[in-house]
């Protein structure tokens, strides 16, 4: 019983994060706010990546070797071939490889 | 459980294609949704199954797996809350934790709010499943059609979904009885967001707010370290973003 008050706060509160800004912003959104809109996808997605990379070590073996050849791969297949699919599998497929050598 | 996916199916997905009669229009848009969201596919079904394992073994079987994954959908999240789960935690302390780890997604919505005008009935559900995948898959996406952009965009979330909830389930029915080694899997999410990153840098002539992100996290990384950068990180971002505006509205 106690688990399920837990996991409706959770939800409760995440549905409020997410829907909270259309809430508010949604029928009149200022200019400021439509501003961030449009430039807070790609710092978001910097970020993104950033965070992904957080655990790994640059100092100790195997000084993140892995993600930084595979990183530029997925970076080199998507100015290539522009296709993310194709990027995201192939990349990942490189660093599953990469870990195993 | 088969009766819940059943369920599932039944109200969310079937009346939407009844309602279109599943012209070979929407059947095209939802194929082409399908082939955008497979990045995302292996990385939540991983992580779900992961979810589902830890779960089970905090004492809490697939119906709260299920329940979990269905309601929050909200990965880093549902992780946290099994510790808050097992640990007996209050409410307040519940809610609060929750802001914290999910603050991000006010930031997600914020840059959505134009792009999801105009959604209809789809929007609620757009955005109570705006995780940081779809996100990252749609926040710049135009889609097939101006006109089909809304059903798109509403599928590929829906798929990202039902991904993370097959995994959980997963998880939880199969323990850790998978027989093979899937370690690495997870950088199948980095991939996704280096090659969004990569795409936004390519096919956009301002790379001012992309380096601001960078720099901004970077700088947070090493100062805050790993565990509690994510939020200075935002609020530098946008404090940054906000005087660079400043400045060009000073300019003009």
């Amino acid at each position: 019983m106690t688990a399920a008050i837990l996991i409706a706060a959770m939800a409760l509160t995440t549905m409020a994060l997410r829907f909270l800004p259309f809430l508010i912003f949604g029928k009149n959104t200022p200019e400021y706010i439509s501003y961030l809109g449009r430039v807070l996808p790609q710092a978001i997605i910097a970020l993104l990546v950033v965070y992904c990379l957080r655990e790994v070590s640059f100092l100790s073996s195997p000084f993140g070797i892995p993600e930084l050849v595979a990183g530029a791969f997925v970076v080199g297949m998507q100015v290539w071939k522009r296709n993310a699919v194709l990027s995201i599998l192939l990349g990942t497929a490189v660093y599953m490889l990469l870990i195993r050598l | 459980m088969a009766l819940l996916l059943f369920d599932f199916a039944r109200f969310m997905i079937f009346p939407i294609m009844n309602e279109k009669s599943l012209g070979i229009k929407t059947r095209e848009v939802i194929g082409q949704a399908f082939y955008r969201s497979v990045p995302v596919m292996a990385g939540y079904i991983v992580l779900g199954i992961g979810f589902g394992i830890l779960l089970r073994n905090a004492g809490f079987g697939v119906i709260w797996a299920f329940a979990m994954s269905a309601l929050i959908y909200a990965g880093s999240m549902q992780y946290v809350g099994i510790g808050l789960l097992t640990g007996g935690a209050s409410v307040v302390t519940t809610i609060i934790t929750t802001i914290m780890v999910n603050a991000r997604h006010l930031f997600y919505s914020i840059s959505m709010i134009d792009k999801y005008k105009g959604a209809g009935k789809f929007k609620p559900y757009m955005i109570f499943a705006l995780t940081d995948e779809t996100y990252s898959l749609l926040c710049e996406d135009r889609g097939p059609s101006a006109e089909t952009l809304n059903l798109y965009r509403f599928f590929v979330s829906l798929f990202n979904q039902c991904y993370w909830v097959t995994g959980s389930v997963l998880g939880s029915l199969l323990g850790s009885i998978l027989p093979f080694s899937t370690e690495g899997i997870e950088f199948s999410m980095t991939a996704l967001f280096i090659a969004s990153f990569t795409e936004q840098w390519i096919s956009s002539k301002e790379h001012v707010p992309a380096l601001t992100g960078l720099a901004s996290t970077v700088l947070c990384l090493l100062v805050f370290g790993p565990q509690k950068f994510l939020i200075p990180s935002m609020l530098l971002i946008t404090f940054v973003l906000s005087i660079i505006r400043k400045r060009e509205v000073a300019k003009a």
